[in-house]
Protein backbone atom coordinates (compact mmCIF):
# COMPACT_ATOMS: atom_id res chain seq x y z
CA UNK A 1 0.00 0.00 0.00
CA UNK A 2 2.90 2.36 -0.09
CA UNK A 3 3.12 2.59 -3.44
CA UNK A 4 3.17 5.97 -4.63
CA UNK A 5 0.52 6.30 -7.37
CA UNK A 6 -2.22 4.09 -4.58
CA UNK A 7 -1.68 6.84 -2.02
CA UNK A 8 -4.21 9.22 -2.94
CA UNK A 9 -6.63 7.51 -5.45
CA UNK A 10 -8.19 8.55 -8.28
CA UNK A 11 -9.49 7.72 -12.21
CA UNK A 12 -9.06 9.38 -15.78
CA UNK A 13 -10.34 8.50 -19.03
CA UNK A 14 -10.43 9.70 -22.66
CA UNK A 15 -12.10 8.50 -25.81
CA UNK A 16 -12.36 9.86 -29.16
CA UNK A 17 -16.03 10.23 -30.81
CA UNK A 18 -16.97 11.77 -34.57
CA UNK A 19 -14.95 14.89 -34.77
CA UNK A 20 -14.98 14.91 -31.02
CA UNK A 21 -12.83 14.04 -28.20
CA UNK A 22 -14.13 13.44 -24.16
CA UNK A 23 -11.85 13.54 -20.84
CA UNK A 24 -13.28 12.61 -17.65
CA UNK A 25 -11.91 12.66 -13.95
CA UNK A 26 -13.37 11.36 -10.31
CA UNK A 27 -13.22 13.98 -7.68
CA UNK A 28 -11.13 12.39 -4.83
CA UNK A 29 -8.52 13.57 -3.04
CA UNK A 30 -7.32 10.69 -0.36
CA UNK A 31 -4.65 9.80 2.75
CA UNK A 32 -4.87 5.89 1.76
CA UNK A 33 -8.55 4.84 3.41
CA UNK A 34 -9.22 8.38 4.76
CA UNK A 35 -10.97 10.82 2.20
CA UNK A 36 -9.68 14.06 2.16
CA UNK A 37 -11.81 16.32 -0.28
CA UNK A 38 -14.32 15.44 -2.48
CA UNK A 39 -13.79 18.34 -4.48
CA UNK A 40 -9.94 17.60 -6.39
CA UNK A 41 -10.48 17.38 -10.57
CA UNK A 42 -7.51 15.87 -11.91
CA UNK A 43 -8.19 17.63 -15.95
CA UNK A 44 -5.83 20.84 -16.48
CA UNK A 45 -6.91 22.97 -19.50
CA UNK A 46 -3.39 24.24 -21.90
CA UNK A 47 -4.80 25.48 -25.07
CA UNK A 48 -8.73 26.22 -26.11
CA UNK A 49 -8.79 22.48 -27.36
CA UNK A 50 -6.22 20.64 -24.84
CA UNK A 51 -6.38 19.01 -21.97
CA UNK A 52 -4.53 16.70 -19.69
CA UNK A 53 -5.49 14.40 -17.00
CA UNK A 54 -3.48 13.73 -13.91
CA UNK A 55 -3.87 10.39 -11.74
CA UNK A 56 -1.51 9.30 -8.99
CA UNK A 57 0.02 11.10 -6.35
CA UNK A 58 -1.41 14.05 -5.43
CA UNK A 59 1.90 16.16 -5.21
CA UNK A 60 2.69 15.28 -8.34
CA UNK A 61 -0.69 16.17 -9.44
CA UNK A 62 -0.15 19.28 -8.39
CA UNK A 63 3.25 19.60 -9.76
CA UNK A 64 3.33 18.57 -13.14
CA UNK A 65 -0.26 20.71 -13.32
CA UNK A 66 1.74 23.76 -12.82
CA UNK A 67 4.95 22.86 -14.43
CA UNK A 68 3.14 22.57 -18.01
CA UNK A 69 1.23 25.04 -17.12
CA UNK A 70 4.66 27.24 -17.00
CA UNK A 71 6.17 25.21 -20.12
CA UNK A 72 2.55 25.91 -22.34
CA UNK A 73 2.71 30.06 -21.23
CA UNK A 74 6.38 30.17 -22.43
CA UNK A 75 5.49 27.97 -25.86
CA UNK A 76 2.59 30.31 -26.71
CA UNK A 77 4.93 33.91 -25.88
CA UNK A 78 7.44 32.13 -27.95
CA UNK A 79 5.29 30.80 -30.76
CA UNK A 80 2.48 33.58 -30.34
CA UNK A 81 0.08 30.77 -30.77
CA UNK A 82 -1.75 27.95 -28.67
CA UNK A 83 0.19 24.47 -28.58
CA UNK A 84 -1.19 21.52 -30.52
CA UNK A 85 -2.26 18.53 -28.97
CA UNK A 86 0.37 16.41 -31.15
CA UNK A 87 3.17 18.87 -29.71
CA UNK A 88 2.07 18.82 -26.01
CA UNK A 89 2.13 15.19 -26.01
CA UNK A 90 6.23 15.35 -27.15
CA UNK A 91 6.43 18.08 -24.56
CA UNK A 92 4.88 16.20 -22.13
CA UNK A 93 6.95 12.95 -22.79
CA UNK A 94 10.49 14.76 -22.97
CA UNK A 95 9.34 16.48 -19.83
CA UNK A 96 8.87 13.12 -17.61
CA UNK A 97 11.67 11.44 -19.27
CA UNK A 98 14.44 14.50 -18.09
CA UNK A 99 13.25 12.70 -14.60
CA UNK A 100 14.05 9.29 -15.68
CA UNK A 101 15.44 7.86 -12.34
CA UNK A 102 13.31 9.79 -10.21
CA UNK A 103 10.52 10.34 -11.40
CA UNK A 104 7.04 12.27 -10.77
CA UNK A 105 4.77 10.21 -9.65
CA UNK A 106 1.74 10.58 -12.30
CA UNK A 107 -0.21 8.57 -15.47
CA UNK A 108 -1.42 11.52 -17.97
CA UNK A 109 -3.95 11.24 -20.40
CA UNK A 110 -4.32 13.54 -22.84
CA UNK A 111 -7.48 14.59 -25.27
CA UNK A 112 -7.88 17.18 -27.85
CA UNK A 113 -8.30 18.69 -31.34
CA UNK A 114 -5.76 19.24 -33.63
CA UNK A 115 -6.47 23.44 -34.67
CA UNK A 116 -5.27 22.87 -38.19
CA UNK A 117 -6.24 19.89 -39.10
CA UNK A 118 -9.70 19.29 -36.77
CA UNK A 119 -8.81 15.59 -36.08
CA UNK A 120 -9.67 14.44 -32.49
CA UNK A 121 -6.39 13.35 -30.65
CA UNK A 122 -5.85 11.44 -27.44
CA UNK A 123 -3.07 9.48 -25.97
CA UNK A 124 -2.03 8.54 -22.40
CA UNK A 125 1.94 8.11 -21.04
CA UNK A 126 3.50 6.19 -18.39
CA UNK A 127 5.30 7.73 -15.69
CA UNK A 128 8.44 8.22 -17.63
CA UNK A 129 7.05 9.71 -20.93
CA UNK A 130 6.20 6.34 -22.69
CA UNK A 131 3.37 7.67 -25.03
CA UNK A 132 0.56 4.98 -25.79
CA UNK A 133 -1.00 6.08 -28.72
CA UNK A 134 -4.83 4.93 -29.06
CA UNK A 135 -7.84 5.32 -31.56
CA UNK A 136 -10.07 4.25 -28.83
CA UNK A 137 -9.88 5.16 -25.47
CA UNK A 138 -7.27 5.99 -22.55
CA UNK A 139 -7.46 5.16 -18.87
CA UNK A 140 -5.46 5.54 -15.87
CA UNK A 141 -5.73 5.95 -12.40
CA UNK A 142 -6.51 3.10 -9.08
CA UNK A 143 -9.54 2.40 -11.18
CA UNK A 144 -7.46 1.92 -14.70
CA UNK A 145 -8.53 -2.00 -14.54
CA UNK A 146 -12.42 -1.71 -14.12
CA UNK A 147 -12.31 1.46 -16.70
CA UNK A 148 -10.89 -1.08 -19.16
CA UNK A 149 -13.38 -3.53 -18.84
CA UNK A 150 -16.31 -0.68 -18.76
CA UNK A 151 -14.46 1.34 -21.94
CA UNK A 152 -14.32 -2.23 -23.82
CA UNK A 153 -17.86 -2.73 -23.44
CA UNK A 154 -19.01 0.58 -23.68
CA UNK A 155 -17.43 2.51 -26.31
CA UNK A 156 -17.93 2.38 -30.25
CA UNK A 157 -16.69 3.78 -33.03
CA UNK A 158 -17.95 7.28 -34.26
CA UNK A 159 -20.07 8.55 -31.53
CA UNK A 160 -21.58 11.66 -31.46
CA UNK A 161 -20.79 14.04 -28.73
CA UNK A 162 -24.14 13.64 -26.70
CA UNK A 163 -23.77 10.09 -27.12
CA UNK A 164 -19.92 10.19 -26.15
CA UNK A 165 -20.89 11.61 -23.35
CA UNK A 166 -23.51 9.48 -22.49
CA UNK A 167 -20.54 6.76 -22.58
CA UNK A 168 -17.40 7.81 -21.03
CA UNK A 169 -19.66 8.80 -18.23
CA UNK A 170 -21.39 5.89 -17.44
CA UNK A 171 -17.86 4.03 -18.25
CA UNK A 172 -16.38 6.02 -15.36
CA UNK A 173 -19.08 5.94 -12.76
CA UNK A 174 -19.46 2.41 -13.22
CA UNK A 175 -15.57 1.76 -12.91
CA UNK A 176 -15.13 4.32 -9.73
CA UNK A 177 -17.83 2.25 -7.76
CA UNK A 178 -15.74 -0.74 -8.05
CA UNK A 179 -12.66 1.45 -6.53
CA UNK A 180 -12.62 2.58 -3.23
CA UNK A 181 -10.04 4.61 -3.75
CA UNK A 182 -11.72 6.80 -6.87
CA UNK A 183 -14.93 8.24 -7.47
CA UNK A 184 -17.34 11.06 -4.94
CA UNK A 185 -18.27 12.51 -8.23
CA UNK A 186 -16.53 13.42 -11.62
CA UNK A 187 -15.77 16.13 -14.06
CA UNK A 188 -16.34 15.06 -18.21
CA UNK A 189 -14.92 17.81 -20.75
CA UNK A 190 -16.95 16.93 -24.36
CA UNK A 191 -13.84 19.01 -26.74
CA UNK A 192 -15.46 20.06 -29.89
CA UNK A 193 -13.74 21.49 -32.64
CA UNK A 194 -14.96 25.22 -31.73
CA UNK A 195 -17.18 24.13 -28.36
CA UNK A 196 -16.02 22.50 -25.23
CA UNK A 197 -18.69 21.39 -22.55
CA UNK A 198 -18.18 20.91 -18.95
CA UNK A 199 -19.85 18.77 -17.06
CA UNK A 200 -19.80 17.94 -13.04
CA UNK A 201 -21.37 14.64 -12.12
CA UNK A 202 -22.69 14.24 -8.92
CA UNK A 203 -21.86 10.03 -8.31
CA UNK A 204 -22.64 7.96 -5.44
CA UNK A 205 -21.00 10.22 -2.30
CA UNK A 206 -20.15 7.28 -0.36
CA UNK B 1 21.87 -1.01 15.57
CA UNK B 2 19.01 1.29 14.52
CA UNK B 3 16.50 -0.59 15.88
CA UNK B 4 16.64 0.24 19.53
CA UNK B 5 17.39 3.72 18.58
CA UNK B 6 14.09 3.88 16.61
CA UNK B 7 12.27 2.34 19.28
CA UNK B 8 13.69 5.59 21.21
CA UNK B 9 11.49 7.78 19.11
CA UNK B 10 14.32 8.62 17.01
CA UNK B 11 14.10 8.57 13.10
CA UNK B 12 16.49 6.17 10.90
CA UNK B 13 17.32 9.79 8.38
CA UNK B 14 18.39 11.87 11.43
CA UNK B 15 20.34 8.39 13.14
CA UNK B 16 21.81 7.84 9.61
CA UNK B 17 23.51 11.70 9.54
CA UNK B 18 25.15 11.08 13.05
CA UNK B 19 26.40 7.83 12.36
CA UNK B 20 26.78 8.30 8.24
CA UNK B 21 25.08 6.29 5.72
CA UNK B 22 26.14 3.40 4.19
CA UNK B 23 27.56 4.18 0.76
CA UNK B 24 25.43 2.17 -0.95
CA UNK B 25 22.19 3.49 0.94
CA UNK B 26 21.41 5.84 -1.95
CA UNK B 27 17.95 7.32 -1.20
CA UNK B 28 15.72 7.69 -3.94
CA UNK B 29 11.86 9.17 -3.56
CA UNK B 30 10.58 5.83 -3.94
CA UNK B 31 11.80 5.01 -0.97
CA UNK B 32 11.42 8.04 0.81
CA UNK B 33 7.91 7.88 -0.03
CA UNK B 34 7.58 4.28 1.13
CA UNK B 35 9.43 5.76 4.14
CA UNK B 36 6.99 8.27 4.90
CA UNK B 37 3.81 6.06 4.03
CA UNK B 38 4.92 2.80 5.27
CA UNK B 39 4.70 1.31 8.98
CA UNK B 40 6.48 4.12 10.01
CA UNK B 41 4.68 6.76 8.58
CA UNK B 42 1.63 5.98 10.28
CA UNK B 43 3.44 7.07 13.13
CA UNK B 44 3.58 10.64 11.30
CA UNK B 45 -0.08 10.82 9.96
CA UNK B 46 -1.34 9.73 13.32
CA UNK B 47 0.69 11.70 16.12
CA UNK B 48 -1.00 12.91 18.81
CA UNK B 49 -0.77 16.44 17.10
CA UNK B 50 -4.05 17.87 16.69
CA UNK B 51 -4.77 20.69 13.70
CA UNK B 52 -8.33 21.49 13.19
CA UNK B 53 -9.47 24.24 10.58
CA UNK B 54 -13.29 26.07 9.87
CA UNK B 55 -13.77 28.02 7.14
CA UNK B 56 -16.82 30.17 7.35
CA UNK B 57 -19.16 32.81 5.90
CA UNK B 58 -16.11 35.70 6.32
CA UNK B 59 -13.51 33.99 8.90
CA UNK B 60 -11.46 30.49 8.98
CA UNK B 61 -10.71 28.99 12.41
CA UNK B 62 -7.56 27.12 13.08
CA UNK B 63 -7.03 25.37 16.42
CA UNK B 64 -4.00 23.68 17.06
CA UNK B 65 -3.23 21.77 20.12
CA UNK B 66 -0.84 22.88 23.16
CA UNK B 67 1.22 20.02 23.91
CA UNK B 68 4.49 19.98 22.83
CA UNK B 69 5.52 16.34 22.81
CA UNK B 70 8.72 13.57 22.40
CA UNK B 71 7.60 10.64 23.05
CA UNK B 72 5.29 10.09 25.32
CA UNK B 73 6.89 12.64 27.54
CA UNK B 74 5.36 16.62 27.48
CA UNK B 75 7.59 19.06 26.61
CA UNK B 76 5.54 21.83 27.04
CA UNK B 77 1.91 22.74 27.83
CA UNK B 78 1.49 25.82 25.88
CA UNK B 79 2.76 25.09 22.73
CA UNK B 80 1.98 27.71 19.67
CA UNK B 81 1.80 25.58 16.95
CA UNK B 82 0.79 28.79 14.56
CA UNK B 83 2.63 31.49 12.81
CA UNK B 84 1.30 34.39 11.23
CA UNK B 85 2.19 34.69 7.22
CA UNK B 86 0.85 38.58 6.97
CA UNK B 87 -2.23 40.26 8.08
CA UNK B 88 -4.71 38.16 6.78
CA UNK B 89 -3.20 34.87 6.58
CA UNK B 90 -2.94 32.36 9.56
CA UNK B 91 -0.36 28.79 9.11
CA UNK B 92 -0.50 25.66 11.46
CA UNK B 93 1.78 22.94 11.81
CA UNK B 94 2.65 19.95 13.34
CA UNK B 95 5.32 16.89 11.84
CA UNK B 96 8.73 16.14 13.03
CA UNK B 97 9.41 18.60 15.68
CA UNK B 98 12.03 21.01 14.66
CA UNK B 99 11.49 20.70 11.05
CA UNK B 100 7.78 22.13 11.94
CA UNK B 101 9.37 24.78 13.33
CA UNK B 102 12.24 26.15 10.80
CA UNK B 103 9.74 25.37 7.67
CA UNK B 104 6.96 27.67 8.93
CA UNK B 105 9.43 30.75 10.16
CA UNK B 106 11.21 30.00 6.64
CA UNK B 107 7.99 30.91 4.82
CA UNK B 108 6.69 33.66 7.62
CA UNK B 109 10.00 35.24 6.75
CA UNK B 110 9.72 34.75 3.19
CA UNK B 111 5.81 36.32 3.52
CA UNK B 112 7.34 39.31 4.98
CA UNK B 113 10.34 39.78 2.37
CA UNK B 114 7.77 39.69 -0.28
CA UNK B 115 4.97 42.14 1.50
CA UNK B 116 8.31 44.41 2.44
CA UNK B 117 9.52 44.32 -1.24
CA UNK B 118 6.20 44.87 -3.33
CA UNK B 119 3.97 46.90 -0.66
CA UNK B 120 1.40 44.43 -1.17
CA UNK B 121 0.40 41.39 0.48
CA UNK B 122 0.17 37.89 -0.98
CA UNK B 123 -3.61 36.27 -1.29
CA UNK B 124 -3.94 33.28 0.82
CA UNK B 125 -3.91 31.07 -2.28
CA UNK B 126 -0.73 33.06 -3.45
CA UNK B 127 0.86 32.04 -0.12
CA UNK B 128 -0.36 28.30 0.12
CA UNK B 129 1.04 27.49 -3.95
CA UNK B 130 4.07 29.09 -2.58
CA UNK B 131 4.60 27.25 0.79
CA UNK B 132 3.72 23.96 -1.53
CA UNK B 133 5.92 24.55 -4.30
CA UNK B 134 8.79 24.96 -1.33
CA UNK B 135 7.73 21.81 0.40
CA UNK B 136 7.86 20.26 -2.82
CA UNK B 137 11.00 21.23 -3.88
CA UNK B 138 11.89 19.99 -0.30
CA UNK B 139 10.45 16.69 -1.12
CA UNK B 140 12.55 15.56 -3.08
CA UNK B 141 16.04 16.89 -1.56
CA UNK B 142 18.35 14.65 0.54
CA UNK B 143 16.56 15.50 3.77
CA UNK B 144 13.05 16.95 3.25
CA UNK B 145 10.89 18.56 5.71
CA UNK B 146 8.38 16.61 7.50
CA UNK B 147 5.45 19.03 8.05
CA UNK B 148 1.59 19.26 7.97
CA UNK B 149 0.38 22.45 7.33
CA UNK B 150 -3.43 24.08 7.21
CA UNK B 151 -3.15 27.54 5.93
CA UNK B 152 -6.15 29.86 6.69
CA UNK B 153 -6.56 33.28 5.30
CA UNK B 154 -9.12 36.26 3.94
CA UNK B 155 -8.03 37.26 0.43
CA UNK B 156 -7.73 41.27 1.53
CA UNK B 157 -9.88 42.06 -2.15
CA UNK B 158 -12.77 40.19 -2.18
CA UNK B 159 -13.05 39.58 1.72
CA UNK B 160 -13.85 35.67 0.76
CA UNK B 161 -12.76 32.77 3.50
CA UNK B 162 -9.86 30.52 2.49
CA UNK B 163 -8.35 26.99 4.31
CA UNK B 164 -5.92 25.14 2.70
CA UNK B 165 -4.90 21.51 3.12
CA UNK B 166 -1.05 20.18 3.03
CA UNK B 167 0.59 17.28 3.85
CA UNK B 168 4.12 16.53 4.07
CA UNK B 169 4.32 15.15 0.59
CA UNK B 170 3.20 18.57 -0.39
CA UNK B 171 -0.01 17.65 -1.54
CA UNK B 172 -2.45 21.01 -1.29
CA UNK B 173 -5.69 21.01 -1.50
CA UNK B 174 -8.27 23.97 -0.49
CA UNK B 175 -11.20 22.98 2.00
CA UNK B 176 -14.25 24.00 3.74
CA UNK B 177 -12.83 22.79 7.00
CA UNK B 178 -9.76 20.23 7.60
CA UNK B 179 -8.09 18.16 10.21
CA UNK B 180 -4.12 16.85 10.39
CA UNK B 181 -3.45 13.99 12.69
CA UNK B 182 -5.89 12.13 15.26
CA UNK B 183 -8.11 14.48 14.51
CA UNK B 184 -9.21 13.23 11.39
CA UNK B 185 -10.31 10.08 12.47
CA UNK B 186 -12.30 12.15 14.90
CA UNK B 187 -13.72 15.02 13.74
CA UNK B 188 -13.91 15.10 9.79
CA UNK B 189 -17.24 12.76 10.31
CA UNK B 190 -18.40 15.17 12.69
CA UNK B 191 -17.34 18.22 10.48
CA UNK B 192 -19.04 16.32 7.36
CA UNK B 193 -22.78 16.52 9.26
CA UNK B 194 -22.44 20.03 11.22
CA UNK B 195 -20.19 22.30 8.53
CA UNK B 196 -22.02 24.49 6.09
CA UNK B 197 -20.17 27.13 4.15
CA UNK B 198 -21.62 30.24 5.09
CA UNK B 199 -22.30 29.50 8.53
CA UNK B 200 -21.36 32.41 11.32
CA UNK B 201 -18.00 32.79 13.63
CA UNK B 202 -20.67 31.55 16.63
CA UNK B 203 -21.65 28.39 14.39
CA UNK B 204 -18.26 27.89 13.55
CA UNK B 205 -16.65 28.33 17.23
CA UNK B 206 -19.86 26.15 18.62
CA UNK B 207 -18.87 23.22 15.40
CA UNK B 208 -15.29 23.42 16.63
CA UNK B 209 -16.35 22.39 20.65
CA UNK B 210 -18.05 19.68 19.06
CA UNK B 211 -15.10 18.74 17.53
CA UNK B 212 -12.66 19.69 20.70
CA UNK B 213 -15.17 17.57 22.92
CA UNK B 214 -15.37 14.19 20.74
CA UNK B 215 -11.72 14.46 21.09
CA UNK B 216 -11.78 14.66 24.50
CA UNK B 217 -14.04 11.58 24.95
CA UNK B 218 -12.32 9.37 22.42
CA UNK B 219 -8.13 10.44 22.25
CA UNK B 220 -6.70 8.47 25.23
CA UNK B 221 -3.86 11.14 25.18
CA UNK B 222 -4.15 14.87 27.16
CA UNK B 223 -3.23 17.25 24.44
CA UNK B 224 -3.37 19.98 26.82
CA UNK B 225 -5.78 21.79 25.38
CA UNK B 226 -6.45 24.01 22.36
CA UNK B 227 -5.08 27.22 21.34
CA UNK B 228 -7.42 29.14 18.92
CA UNK B 229 -7.22 31.49 16.60
CA UNK B 230 -9.54 32.96 14.27
CA UNK B 231 -8.61 35.43 10.59
CA UNK B 232 -11.19 38.07 9.42
CA UNK B 233 -10.86 40.88 7.21
CA UNK B 234 -9.49 42.53 10.47
CA UNK B 235 -6.66 40.68 11.06
CA UNK B 236 -5.52 37.58 13.42
CA UNK B 237 -6.67 37.40 16.73
CA UNK B 238 -6.55 34.65 19.36
CA UNK B 239 -9.74 32.89 20.88
CA UNK B 240 -10.03 32.32 24.47
CA UNK B 241 -11.85 29.10 24.62
CA UNK B 242 -12.59 27.09 28.06
CA UNK B 243 -10.09 24.33 27.76
CA UNK B 244 -10.88 22.65 31.27
CA UNK B 245 -14.73 21.79 30.83
CA UNK B 246 -14.87 17.89 31.44
CA UNK B 247 -16.46 16.07 29.01
CA UNK B 248 -17.86 12.67 30.52
CA UNK B 249 -16.94 9.27 28.07
CA UNK B 250 -19.73 7.94 26.53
Amino acid sequence: MSNPFDINGGACVAMVGKDCVAIACDLRLGMQSLTISNNFPKIFNYAPSTYLGLTGLATDVNTVSDLFRYKVNMYRLREERDIAPQTFANLVSSSLYEKRFGPYFVSPVLAGINPTTGKPFICGFDSIGCIDFAKDFIVSGTASDQLFGTCEGLWEPNLAPEDLFETISQALLSAVDRDALSGWGAQVYIIEKDKVTQRLLKGRQD
Amino acid sequence: MYGVLERLGLRRSKLQLFFGRKKSAKRRLTQQVADLTGAPGVKLTARPEVLLGIAGKDFVILAASKAAMRGPTVLKAEDDKTRQLNKHTLMAFSGESGDTVQFAEYIQANAALYSMRNDTELSPSAVANFVRGELARSLRSRSPYTVNLLLGGIDPVNEKPHLYWVDYLASLAPLPYAAHGYAQYYCLSILDKHHHPDCSFEEGLALLTLCTDELKRRLPIDYKGMLVKVVTKDGVREVPVDNDKVVRSA
